[in-house]
């Protein structure tokens, strides 16, 4: 099994939206580098005929009435916001500088 | 009156509704409690003095007023901060939520509420639940009140501290790997992994979903039986939520009978890494068990030795999908938002800044597996495994009622000793994270002090989904026989804090 480098922690950190220091990523690189190592060990089971388990319960489909019913207000619902305006939250620009 | 927060729940309960002592008295003793220890113990993030008392004072009415009290009215409650609380601050342990007042109570809250306990606050955690001695709390970590330099485990440490040190007879926890039932067993208390699917999940803070199971903890079988009635149940609003009666785990607590039970010892759960003390406290359960009228007999689930690598690619995986959330638009911490940056940007700062490391690593870890290139390698195959861990279960339960181990390979571990080597503190939670792969349930009790070290040693009792109230078949004698030989509950020896 292929260990992990610091540029690969970097890219992945960039997918996770996490603005790591270089001395986070140097010590993660290395760590990460130790866990892998030990969890590859799942891969020993990968060539068998085993269907996956992606949770505990054979649900599908949980269905419930299409009713109205109480939810939050909108001055609930904004409480916990960074920003709110007009009953919205209020965000940083998302489209850039046009 | 310092003998009230050394009652069960049951004789505060009782206490209570015979009128022998006000609801405002026994909250009252608790704070006091509180203010005298947890400044050394730190089990606590918020402690709600106000409403703890109003919540007492509206029990003490309802007696007066002739209504039946429930069987835990007016007890007291430790909530670990990752289920929200209409009007309390919810953390998760982390700096990114610090502040936060949730709109809504959770499930499981809404159910306290309504048993009319008392909740005296939210106990301190490891961050989102990631680790296993509550060192990744943004808040400090919480100490072991049998020796405040050592963890008293994690995730969910301040519960189980504060049932320790007698600052609260109930607490809840959340269990993802062994978070309810590790911290139990370092701290000489109870904790129950319930069925996944049997307590809603709605309002708890989703760290990996498909895991997840909030559970009660306590110092005694029957208390925690009691918390667990109280909050098990199908609920609408948890799609993952099981619609079926939950099993009498009450009657079964006070059963204390396991004669012609017949109880499998897990062969994996031995070896190396295992402490000489725990297993030869465990070792004695065992016996116990055998001149109680139980068969024990050995079984093997080989697939068990794959647990922990399959656990630590499937919850990070769910970890990093949970915890996008936590983007700084909505709720939470915001930082560098100062008109030039983007949304993208300001949110990636955020979370450098208000996550920790575990959490870091984590996410980066989950990102990682579920990358194309090495999805089916990591993800793909930690799922198989999942798999062939329900088939060992399902062998192992087509022989015996219920299995059992050591909860954990090891005693309390000094503070610090683990908190910059991920794999060693993993290894706090092997025994464990079998459970929560296949949903089944599982329960933690205290059988002795290590001779080493002179701290708790828990036995794990596992049994299958929807069979929860076997745990408290088995445990319930399992206490009482310890109880009996040792002239008093294991709690006792603990030095004054």
């Amino acid at each position: 099994m292929p260990g992990i480098t610091r540029e690969e922690v970097a890219h992945l950190a960039r997918l996770s939206r996490l603005e790591l220091q270089a001395e986070e990523l140097d010590h993660f690189a290395e760590q990460l580098d130790v866990i892998i190592g030990a969890v590859a060990r799942v891969s020993e089971v990968a060539e068998q005929d085993v269907p996956p388990t992606s949770h505990p319960l054979p649900l599908t489909n949980v269905m419930r009435a299409d009713e109205v019913r109480p939810s939050l207000t909108p001055e609930q619902a904004l409480s916990g916001a960074p920003a709110s305006e007009d009953q919205r939250f209020r965000v940083p620009q998302i489209l850039g500088e046009d | 009156m310092t003998e009230l927060i050394k009652y069960t729940a049951a004789e505060t309960a009782g206490a209570i509704a015979r009128g022998e002592v006000s609801a405002v008295e026994v909250a009252q003793a608790h704070l006091d409690r509180i203010d005298a220890v947890d400044k050394k113990v730190n089990a606590f993030l918020h402690v709600d003095r106000e409403g703890a008392l109003a919540a007492a004072r509206a029990v003490d009415a309802k007696r007066a007023s002739g209504a039946e009290l429930g069987p835990l009215a007016g007890v007291p409650l430790a909530l670990k901060d990752v289920f929200t609380t209409e009007g309390m601050p919810t953390t998760c342990g982390s700096k990114i939520l610090e502040g936060w007042v949730p709109p809504y109570d959770a499930t499981l809250t809404r159910r306290l509420k309504d048993a009319d306990v008392v909740i005296l606050g939210k106990t301190n955690m490891d961050e989102f639940a990631m680790g296993s001695s509550t060192e990744n709390s943004a808040y400090g970590p919480t100490g072991n009140p049998w020796d405040l330099t050592r963890i008293p485990g994690g995730s969910g440490g301040g519960s189980a501290a504060a049932l320790a040190a007698f600052e609260a007879p109930l607490a809840i926890g959340t269990d993802t790997g062994g978070s309810i039932r590790q911290p139990g067993a370092v701290t000489g208390t109870v904790g129950v992994k319930p069925t996944y699917g049997s307590v809603s999940r709605y309002g708890l803070v989703a760290f990996s979903s498909s895991l997840d199971q909030g559970g009660p903890c306590a110092r005694t079988v029957l208390d925690t039986a009691l918390l667990h009635e109280a909050i098990a149940g199908h609920d609408p609003l948890d799609s993952t939520s099981i619609d079926a009666p939950v099993p009498d785990v009450v009657a079964a607590a006070r059963t204390r009978d396991v004669r012609g039970m017949r109880i499998g010892v897990v062969k994996e759960f031995a070896g190396e890494g295992y402490q000489a003390g725990v297993m030869q406290r465990f070792e004695e359960s065992v016996e116990l068990l055998r001149e109680l009228g139980a068969e024990v007999v050995e079984v093997s689930c080989p697939s068990f030795t794959l647990a922990m690598p399959a656990y630590y690619l499937i919850a990070p995986s769910e970890a990093s999908s949970n915890l996008a959330r936590f983007d700084a638009m909505r709720y939470g911490l915001r930082v560098g938002d100062d008109g030039t940056r983007s949304a993208e940007q300001v949110t990636a700062l955020t979370r450098e800044a208000g996550f920790g490391a575990e959490v870091k690593r984590r996410i980066i870890l989950g990102t990682y597996a579920l990358s194309s290139g090495y999805y089916d390698a990591y993800y793909g195959s930690a799922q198989k495994v999942r798999t062939l861990i329900s088939r060992d279960f399902d062998a192992a339960f087509a022989g015996v009622d219920v299995l059992v181990s050591p909860t954990t390979p090891t005693t309390a571990f000094p503070i610090g000793e683990r908190a910059d080597d991920p794999m060693a503190m993993y290894l706090a939670d092997l025994c464990t994270i079998p459970s929560n792969l296949a949903g089944n349930a599982a329960m933690s009790l205290p059988c002795g002090l290590a001779p080493e070290d002179n701290l708790p040693v828990g036995l794990q009792i596992i049994a299958p989904a929807m069979a929860d109230d076997r745990l408290y078949r088995v445990g319930g004698a399992v206490e009482a026989a310890l109880n009996d030989k040792w002239g008093h509950a294991l709690l006792e020896e603990a030095p004054a804090l």
